[in-house]
């Protein structure tokens, strides 16, 4: 199949080629993209879940283990998503690459879509092999199974934006890192991942909802347990509004080449 | 597709600046299909920004980009994969090794795979030894000859080298040239800049000279050269000659050989006639004559007020 500019040409195939490439690039290093996440969640399990865990005991109902299994689920894709497109964007810039892809057919629309699914994948894949693993330690309720995964995807697809503007930018490695610890991981350790917001005291608690985190992590949980600190529905209100936010910001940005095309 | 009979790529008005400072200042100017076109010019002139709008890495200020006849922002999807660019900078991505980089680089012109193209090109540049390899354990000469290789993966109707052989050995430069005469002859038009202005002399059909963002000359090689470079005479005298006579001061003489041999420099467009017959009238006997056309160094150097010694070759 042709299309209107001319024989031979499928207006698809720089999209699909762009996907591959990016698919390819954390697999053919997954011993650098796709081993340490799963074995830092290993560790997280073994503490909490095996050890820790036993003494502990936060929601009425559940194990320690079983509440604190979907925040480290949904860590692993929001930290993965980010580490896709920050780090494969920003390296094509900081060493020239980029410029191989500016001068390509490849759309603004097809770019960002291109590397959202392959750092989408890369978060799916951690959060599936963190919840495997975690079998070992506790099982899941599985409340709402489709809406847990709709939650997922939504986390992976906002963090991918935000790893694109964060690649776009970034300076030098040093601040694109400064994105990863000095943002991300607080508002992850401070969105609820290892408590839950109710246990907090006033300011706290009430500051913990201004965390866009928390409402990613309260609706995954949500979605599992059955039970949550907020209801899903403005759980999924926010975080879609913010991942459409961060889209738009991200499809502007590309679209106008900036800091991109000079 | 597109008519035959338009030009590959037309500028028209092109400016740019950065920061205020402008690098392009209104140049206007047509490259003919088939056709080996050079720009040239010093270092800073604004070559690789011109190119760079052309290939749509650079934003365009003013003045508008066809590339067969199809307008390079409105229509960029068809003019990026009718053009082939080899940028100045060595492009490194160490993720997949030389032949899993061109399998993927054509998908993004949204051209599939053609495997029997793929290897003449490896061949031709070379390339079949180090197909496993990535970028970072290639040579210099390797990385550029990959570079064109990629560049030329979606067989584009033009294709635009920016110093092509910038730090590159001479054989493999004259096997990069020849290659280039050959993918010329079966109809790709070349657009060109290089430092080294013998070669851009023997491979150019037409010659454009940039300097400080501006277009200075543009026309046939051989005519740019031949209008604008001067003819040199070397006379050896039957007598040597202790002073160089005020009548010729106009030819710039010099006098080597101890007076046994004199340098002219005729003025452009001047035949030796007139010359020869002052020289009669001024009793000078001449036993032997030689003479040379200057080359497109002499006019690029003129016509960019550069002294010998800067940055060409």
């Amino acid at each position: 199949m042709s299309t209107d500019q001319g024989p031979g040409y499928y207006s698809w195939l720089p999209f699909v080629t762009l996907l591959r490439k990016e698919i390819l690039r954390f697999w053919r290093v997954a011993s650098q993209t796709l081993l340490p996440p799963i074995i830092t969640a290993l560790l997280y399990l073994f503490v909490f879940g095996a050890t820790l865990g036993e003494r502990l005991s936060v929601l009425e109902g559940f194990s320690y283990a079983q509440f604190v299994i979907p925040g480290l689920i949904l860590m692993g894709v929001i930290n993965n998503s980010f580490a896709n497109t920050s780090s494969s964007l920003f390296m094509s810039r900081y060493l020239g690459g980029i410029v191989d892809l500016l001068v390509t057919p490849v759309s603004p629309s097809q770019f960002i879509m291109a590397y959202t699914l392959a750092a989408m994948l890369r978060g799916v894949l951690i959060g599936s092999a963190v919840w495997m693993l975690s079998t070992l330690f506790a099982g899941l309720p599985w409340q709402s199974p489709w809406l847990a995964i709709l939650m997922a995807l939504l986390a992976s697809f906002l963090f991918a934006q935000f790893g694109l503007i964060a690649a776009i930018f970034a300076h030098n490695f040093d601040t694109l890192s400064m994105y990863s610890n000095f943002l991300i991981l607080p508002l992850i350790y401070l969105g609820g991942v290892f408590y839950p917001i109710s246990i907090l005291p006033e300011p706290w608690k009430k500051l913990s909802f201004l965390n866009p985190l928390f409402y990613l992590i309260d609706g995954f949980r949500h979605a599992i347990l059955g039970v949550g600190d907020t209801s899903f529905l403005l759980a999924f209100g926010v975080s879609g509004t913010i991942a459409l936010g961060l889209f738009c910001w991200a499809a502007w940005l590309i679209g106008k080449g900036h800091r991109l095309r000079t | 597709m597109y008519s035959r009979g338009m030009n590959a790529l037309e500028l028209s008005h092109l400016q740019k600046s950065f920061a205020g400072v402008p690098a392009v200042r209104g140049i206007s100017l047509s490259i003919r299909q088939g056709e080996i076109f050079g720009l040239l010019g010093p270092n800073g002139a604004g070559k690789s920004t011109v190119i760079n709008m052309i290939v749509g890495v650079t934003r365009i200020d003013s003045g508008s980009i066809r590339a067969f006849g199809y307008d390079n922002q409105r229509d960029y999807r068809m003019t990026r994969r009718m053009l082939g660019v080899v940028h100045q900078e060595v492009v490194i991505d160490n993720f997949f090794t030389v032949d899993q980089a061109l399998k993927l680089h054509a998908g993004y012109y949204g051209v599939k795979d053609d495997p029997v193209w793929r290897q003449l090109l490896i061949d031709r540049l070379g390339l079949r030894p180090h197909l496993e390899k990535v970028m970072l354990k290639l040579s210099g000469g390797l990385k550029r000859r990959f570079m064109i290789a990629k560049a030329m993966i979606h067989k584009p109707q033009l294709l635009i080298l920016d110093e092509p052989t910038a730090g590159v050995d001479v054989e493999l430069r004259h096997g990069l040239w020849d290659f280039i005469r050959e993918i010329n002859r079966q109809g790709t038009t070349i657009l060109l800049t290089t430092h080294y202005l013998e070669e851009a002399e023997q491979m150019c059909d037409r010659i454009a000279i940039m300097n400080h963002g501006e277009l200075i000359a543009l026309e046939e090689t051989h005519e740019l050269v031949r209008r604008l470079s001067n003819r040199r005479l070397r006379l050896w005298l039957e007598s040597p000659l202790e002073e160089i006579p005020t009548a010729l001061t106009g030819y710039r003489p010099k006098l080597k050989a101890d007076g046994r041999e004199l340098l002219l420099c005729l003025p452009t467009g001047e035949g030796a006639g007139i010359l020869l017959q002052q020289l009669c009238e001024l009793g000078l006997k001449v036993r032997d004559i030689e003479t040379d056309q200057g080359g497109l160094e002499e006019v690029f150097l003129q016509l960019t007020g550069m002294k010998g010694d800067e940055d060409v070759h």
